[in-house]
């Protein structure tokens, strides 16, 4: 057989002069550049016992579970939030019955961002996209009926994570579960909100602490829970690219090991319960690349880099959610299509949970037509196509394996570029990130406008549309909530109220673990804005520099 | 900020061609989700326009602040986070309270169809919703702009 390079040369220059390549462009999202045909050639120095193992071995390549959806299929979780507490619990109660396995919830605006829903802030958003919770008792309505020893619950929630997971864990204790038997996971990726979403409140330090005291307390008293979920989803929903989202999300996971390694915690101790989340956007094999690599860097750089022992400390564990920046207003039906897909190289990734988006989501939120239609395609890739049942099948493809290294070797250089820097902090304040990202973004839109990509139904092969169903939020929700509020202040122990809020501030200004003042807190019925407002009192708040 | 584009002189004697167009790309609300914004603001931009970018939680009234201190001839409002209504509202009931009432207020974001007709009956112009052209965008505000202030 003769060199590739040769046959580049010879046989296929020989076809395309007779039959010449489309006028496309030959590389990946992240505008790595995509040969005709790979071959092992490409693969050179490529060692399956190193770079693969097993599927739940060093480097988990293959996957973190020896069985992988031969044993259980990954968990369907669904991202879903809206209106009062009790519209999102009755959505929550009838995703379950729809066959969906898990639940993650959206909160709106104003709990995102540490406000009470009667603040002046939260005015016209309310509810908007995704629940309103400014109190236990909230908490209390949206789980109504729902086992937190039996369903696990991710919940979306950053700045003011430490605060609502304390109401999550306070709603369980109510009930009589056990602590250590509740599962789920909290978002709590302060360095992503810098990066790319920007729901930050605090400034960047204080705000690692504060995610660095969950790290502390959760495996000592929540031991079932994911205290993090470090998510590149976000970046790359600001305009970053494949390798960008991989690089900046290792990089901020790595940054939290280091802060947590700098309190004195023992790795083995938070590590395995460090969990991740991944977008799923549309370059196919690009995206199954950048999950095989994903686990193969952190295994790497777990055990090699930082010296973890326990396997599990090793192992990345992520959910993916398909790619909302991808999706179309113009023809919303054939988002159907490019969900099915990007979910379908999820699952060829490994991912360990996937929320599939709805096709109405660049119009409103999903009605519940759309979002089960959502689940739906999970679970005829889980039925009916026959993917899961053989581990990474895509194992050995030379294109996927030559791609894999590339997403590797492109992430460490990253790293080199963010270490040269001072660290993830010290480039977030630089404006690294926001200029890597806003020139990714750019150039993406470029292409877009310039018809060098194409993206069907909006530069290309557009048609009009029927207008589909939407789901709107019912304006009432603002008064129902501020009643909820009014009555929790009125009714709660005022003396244990401002104790727990006092026990609160001094923790923080004393740089104390805060997780037990926000558990009592929780406990004594303080809203999300009191204990938010404490914390923005003794650090201050954040305000980013403005580039464009 | 720099004001000398708009000294009363030149703007007298100056052409069309010679008055670059100020526009104010302003984030309303709580929503961080800068992408949009980020890339029309270059847009713009790069198309010859003086575009002053507000950052992100700007209430209607910093928005309108802004846009009058500014002296803008558009203001672009992205908002993803389903609190259009009150925000186009806001900032079109600032402007006029204030008298800027030839002040081209546009937007982009997520807005339903079903919405698109009650902004327009506030005085919004155009909604450019997800897949938009950045120069469809460009060539909207030239094009309204100078309609709405002929010189």
């Amino acid at each position: 057989m003769k060199p590739k390079r040769q046959w580049l040369a010879e046989d296929y220059a020989a076809a395309t002069e007779q039959h010449p390549e489309r006028d496309a462009p030959f590389e990946t999202l992240s505008q790595i550049p995509v040969d005709p045909l790979y071959t092992p050639e490409d693969l050179a120095g490529f060692d399956p016992g190193r770079d693969l193992g097993y599927p739940g071995s060093f480097p988990y390549t293959r996957g973190v579970r020896e069985s992988m959806y031969r044993g259980r299929l990954w968990t369907m979780r669904m991202f879903a939030g809206f209106g009062t507490a009790e519209q999102t619990n009755e959505r929550f109660k009838r995703l379950l019955a729809a066959g969906q396995t898990g639940l993650s919830t959206a909160f709106d605006l104003p709990t995102l961002m540490g406000y009470d829903s009667d603040h002046p802030m939260a005015l016209g958003e309310v509810g908007k996209c995704g629940v309103a919770v400014a109190s236990l008792a909230d908490m209390e309505v949206l789980f109504d009926g729902i086992d937190p020893e039996r369903v696990t619950t991710s919940m979306t929630i950053n700045s003011p994570a430490n605060a609502i997971w304390a109401m999550y864990l306070a709603m369980a204790e109510r009930r009589g579960a056990d602590l250590s038997r509740v599962g789920g996971t909290i978002q709590n990726d302060i360095l992503k909100e810098f990066i790319a979403q920007k729901e930050y409140i605090y400034p960047p330090a204080p705000s690692v602490k504060l995610v660095i005291d969950t790290f502390e307390w959760g495996p000592k008293h929540a031991p079932r829970f994911n205290f993090i979920s470090v998510s590149g989803y976000h970046i790359r929903e600001a305009g970053s690219n494949a390798v960008q989202e991989l690089a900046f999300t290792l990089a901020d996971g790595i940054h939290y090991v280091r802060k947590a390694l700098e309190r004195g915690l023992d790795i083995d101790e938070f590590a395995p319960r460090i969990s991740f989340f991944f977008n799923v956007h549309n370059d196919f094999f690009e995206e199954i690349a950048k999950f095989r690599a994903a686990r193969r860097i952190w295994a790497r750089q777990m055990r090699d880099v930082f010296g973890a022992k326990d396997e599990r400390s090793w192992m990345l564990r992520t959910h993916a959610q398909t790619a909302g920046v991808s999706l179309t207003a113009q023809q919303p039906l054939v988002n159907l299509t490019r969900v099915a897909i990007q979910a379908l190289a999820g699952v060829l990734g490994g991912t360990n949970s996937l929320h599939t988006d709805a096709y109405d989501e660049a119009l409103a939120l999903p009605t519940e037509e759309s979002a089960t239609l959502a689940l739906r395609t999970q679970q005829v890739i889980a039925e009916e196509t026959g993917v899961p049942n053989t581990i990474d099948p895509l194992a050995g493809s030379y294109y996927v394996e030559w791609l894999t290294n590339e997403m590797e070797r492109r992430t460490l250089a990253y790293f080199e570029q963010i270490d040269a820097l001072g660290g993830v902090e010290a480039a977030i304040e630089e404006g690294f990130f926001a200029r890597e990202i806003g020139d990714a973004s750019w150039l993406a839109q470029r292409e877009v406008d310039e018809k060098r990509r194409l993206v069907v139904g909006v530069n290309a092969y557009v048609q009009d549309h029927p207008e589909v169903p939407i789901q709107l939020v019912d304006p009432s929700v603002v008064e129902v909530q501020k009643q909820r509020l009014a009555r929790v202040r009125g009714e709660r122990d005022p003396a244990e109220a401002d104790a727990a809020l006092a026990e609160l501030r001094a923790a923080a200004r004393d740089g104390r673990n805060t997780m037990p003042a926000f558990m009592r807190c929780a406990h004594a019925m303080c809203t999300l804005g009191e204990q938010m407002g404490v914390l923005r009192e003794v650090y201050g708040v954040y305000q980013e520099p403005v580039l464009i | 900020m720099a004001r000398e584009v708009r000294e009363a002189s030149e703007v007298a004697s100056a052409g069309d061609e010679d008055r670059k167009l100020r526009v104010l790309i302003a984030k309303p609300g709580l929503d961080g989700h800068d992408r949009g914004a980020k890339v029309i603001a270059r847009a713009l931009r790069d198309a010859g326009m003086e575009v002053i970018y507000t950052g992100l939680r700007q209430t209607a009234e910093m928005i309108v602040a802004a846009a009058v201190q500014e002296d803008v001839d558009a203001v672009g409002l992205s908002v993803l986070s389903g609190a259009h209504m009150h925000y186009f509202a806001a900032v079109m009931e600032g402007l006029r309270a204030k008298g800027a009432h030839d002040v081209l207020v546009f937007g982009g974001g997520i807005v339903p169809d079903q919405d698109r007709p009650k902004l327009a009956q506030l005085g919004v112009g155009e909604v450019f919703g997800p897949g938009s052209s950045t120069e469809d965008v460009v060539a909207y505000v030239r094009r309204t702009v100078a309609e709405k202030t002929p010189r």
